[in-house]
């Protein structure tokens, strides 16, 4: 009694609308599906993407249409939105859903544990043997010693920017750091190459590579860890400083922790980012069928290189070669990826 | 234990702006100190000012003396970070550390500090977790991140961090400020305990609970907009609120001012 006097009321004061069954608006969708399908058959449109195009544009004009009708004005719009922001998301996901199924397709009908764990050496021209230990090494070793370099020098970077650099010298160097950021890969190759393989007379090594992924991995890795540095509220810096703890012990144990889990997101990203690099590599790295362990020393293989040689040859079996290898790539850093994360997961306390 | 803070003629600045005026104020030992006043005028800064603090803001300073016991704390051989430790500092909100467990953020400023010895630090958590009026509340639940209590519990938690240096001033700014009365009165009986062993500074904006705590207050505001604060009187809490000298701190007690 008391209920249906309030919602009388609420009715009279316009509150409550007439809103459309979940059902009835999937049912306008299909319908929509339906007749663009008909139009297709019997008129000469054609072409699958054109379909998808229609049956997309013309889904979102009915429901919408319906809705309008309905519901009123303020709900079609939520509609509108709705499907346009799920629209931009399907196009997002499309290229990489499509770009990782397809390489996971092409590539696993190679990827094996005997390609896994053999290298390039004596592999004939119509061997359909061989594989990419060798690259793999050189990829991991390349990437490891590049990383040893710019991380650590990275988050120094950053600390010092953040934390100390409220001054010229400071702006200075953020200011490099944006236009090492926009540093090409070829150029950051083609440097170590006149620097440190022609002219100290270093020759091609891994360790080249190294010093020219640690150029391009040097400013992701600044200009995130100091994102994530920003990000830590200044309340818990001054509950430190109150404590009589000095500012440096205060970065190292309160906010470096604090921002530990977004900083290890943004060096993984870095290191994704340069494993995948193959203008430098492929200038001052050299090539080798053979395994090669010293980055020190004589040209290695690398992945990108790999997969850039085995595509572009003519032989189908160099292509399915570069598929798994391009599978593999991708592998590994993935399992950087979740490694990493698991490991800030387990030092950052769980709500 | 407890020591006397007196300030000479403390003037606060941020960048080019002066945001209290001149002070000079005797606070004593073992006793409760409120500071009142109309907001903006200038009570968390000078309150900050007494322990280096004010210092952290990019651009702050100071002029004038703060002495510590006779000591100049802003003298250039003096650490900030031992005037610190010396003077614990409660905020207005609760801050506990996001990545650490309640045991952890009792026990950090002593770790931060050097201590290693676990039996020492797991006594001195249990000390000031009680001190707090915490343990009850938490005893089963110590590994358990501290941010996860309620808004009371932090704040309490704070305290527990504060007093877990051991420090000989406490300073504390609007601490129920975001609590229910319940926390509030358990905060206001753990201000009475800790009077006995230090020398307790309170900022508020809640007349009673001056009245009710405080053994001195401190009638702080400006003369207009833009201005900067200053120190109206300071006298016994009882005289203050029965009787003061000021025609200016009489109208804000009572309500007549802004
Ligand atoms: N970080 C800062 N930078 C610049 N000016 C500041 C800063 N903090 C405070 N001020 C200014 O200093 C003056 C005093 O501020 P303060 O926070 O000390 O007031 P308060 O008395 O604590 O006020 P409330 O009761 O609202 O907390 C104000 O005019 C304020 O705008
Ligand atoms: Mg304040």
């Amino acid at each position: 009694m008391t209920a249906d006097a309030s919602s009388a009321g609420l009715r009279s004061r316009g509150l409550t609308a007439r809103t459309l069954p979940r059902p009835v608006v999937a049912g306008a969708a299909l319908a929509a599906v339906a007749v663009t399908f008909l139009l297709f058959a019997v008129t000469p449109l054609q072409g699958v993407a054109d379909f998808l195009v229609a049956a997309t544009v013309l889904a979102i004009l009915t429901v919408t249409g319906l809705t309008l009708a309905v519901e009123g004005r303020r709900r079609a719009v939520d509609r509108l939105a709705t499907s346009g922001a799920l629209i931009a998301l399907v196009l997002t996901l499309l290229p990489l859903g499509f770009t990782l199924g397809y390489t996971a397709y092409r590539g696993t009908k190679r990827l094996t544990g005997n390609f896994l764990t053999h290298s390039m050496a004596g592999v004939g021209p119509f061997s359909p043997n061989g594989g990419i230990y060798h690259a793999i090494v050189g990829t991991l070793e390349q990437v490891l010693i590049a990383s040893l370099i710019a991380v650590p020098l990275g988050l120094l970077v950053a600390i010092y920017v953040t934390e100390y650099g409220r001054n010229a010298f400071g702006t200075a160097i953020r200011f490099l750091v944006d236009v090492m950021t926009g540093i090409p890969s070829i150029v950051a190759g083609l440097f170590v190459l006149a620097f440190w393989v022609l002219a100290l007379h270093k020759g091609f090594s891994g360790f080249a590579g190294s010093i020219a992924l640690a150029i391009l991995e040097l400013p992701i890795v600044v200009r995130s860890a100091e994102e994530m540095i920003r990000l830590v509220p200044a309340a818990l810096r001054e509950a430190s400083y109150a404590l009589g703890v000095p500012k440096w012990k205060t970065i190292l144990r309160i906010v470096l922790p604090t921002a530990a889990t977004g900083i290890t997101t943004g060096v993984m990203l870095a290191i994704a980012r340069v494993t995948g690099e193959t203008a430098p590599v492929l200038l001052v790295v050299g090539n080798n069928f053979y395994i090669n362990t010293n980055p020190m020393k004589g040209p290695q293989a690398s992945l990108p290189l790999y997969i850039f040689q085995g595509a572009g040859s003519s032989s189908n079996l160099d292509v399915d070669r570069a598929w798994a290898a391009a599978l593999t790539l991708i592998l590994i850093v993935v399992v950087l990826y979740v490694a990493a994360r698991l490991l800030t997961r387990r030092n950052s306390l769980r709500r | 234990m407890a020591k006397r803070i007196e300030t000479v003629e403390l003037s606060c600045f941020y960048g080019k702006t002066k945001a209290v005026d001149d002070v000079s104020i005797a606070i004593e030992p073992k006793s409760v100190t409120a500071f009142i006043g109309p907001s903006g005028c200038g009570k968390s800064t000078f309150l900050r000012a007494l322990n280096r603090m004010h210092e952290v803001v990019p651009g702050a300073r100071i002029e004038g003396q703060v002495l510590l016991d006779d000591e100049d704390i802003y003298a250039p051989e003096i650490d900030a970070a031992a005037v610190r430790r010396t003077i614990g500092m409660v905020f207005q909100r609760p801050n506990p550390f996001p990545t650490m467990s309640i045991y952890d953020n009792v026990a950090a400023g002593l770790r931060l500090n050097g201590l290693r010895r676990k039996s020492e630090l797991d006594s001195a958590v249990e000390r000031s977790l009680r001190s707090a009026n915490l343990w009850d509340e938490v005893r089963s639940r110590l590994n358990k991140p501290g941010a996860g209590l309620s808004g009371g519990q932090q704040q309490r938690l704070c305290i527990a961090r504060a007093i877990a240096v051991e420090p000989q001033v406490l300073l504390m700014d609007e601490p129920c400020s975001a609590l229910d009365p319940i926390s509030t009165l358990a905060i206001e009986d753990l201000i009475f305990e800790l009077k006995d062993r230090y020398t307790i500074v309170i900022v508020t904006h809640n007349m009673q609970q001056a009245a009710r705590v405080s053994d001195v207050t401190a009638f702080f505001t400006l003369r207009g907009p833009g201005e900067p604060g200053y120190l109206v009187e300071a006298d016994t809490t009882q005289k203050i609120f029965t009787n003061p000298s000021e025609k200016r701190t009489e109208d804000y007690i009572t309500g007549r001012f802004g």
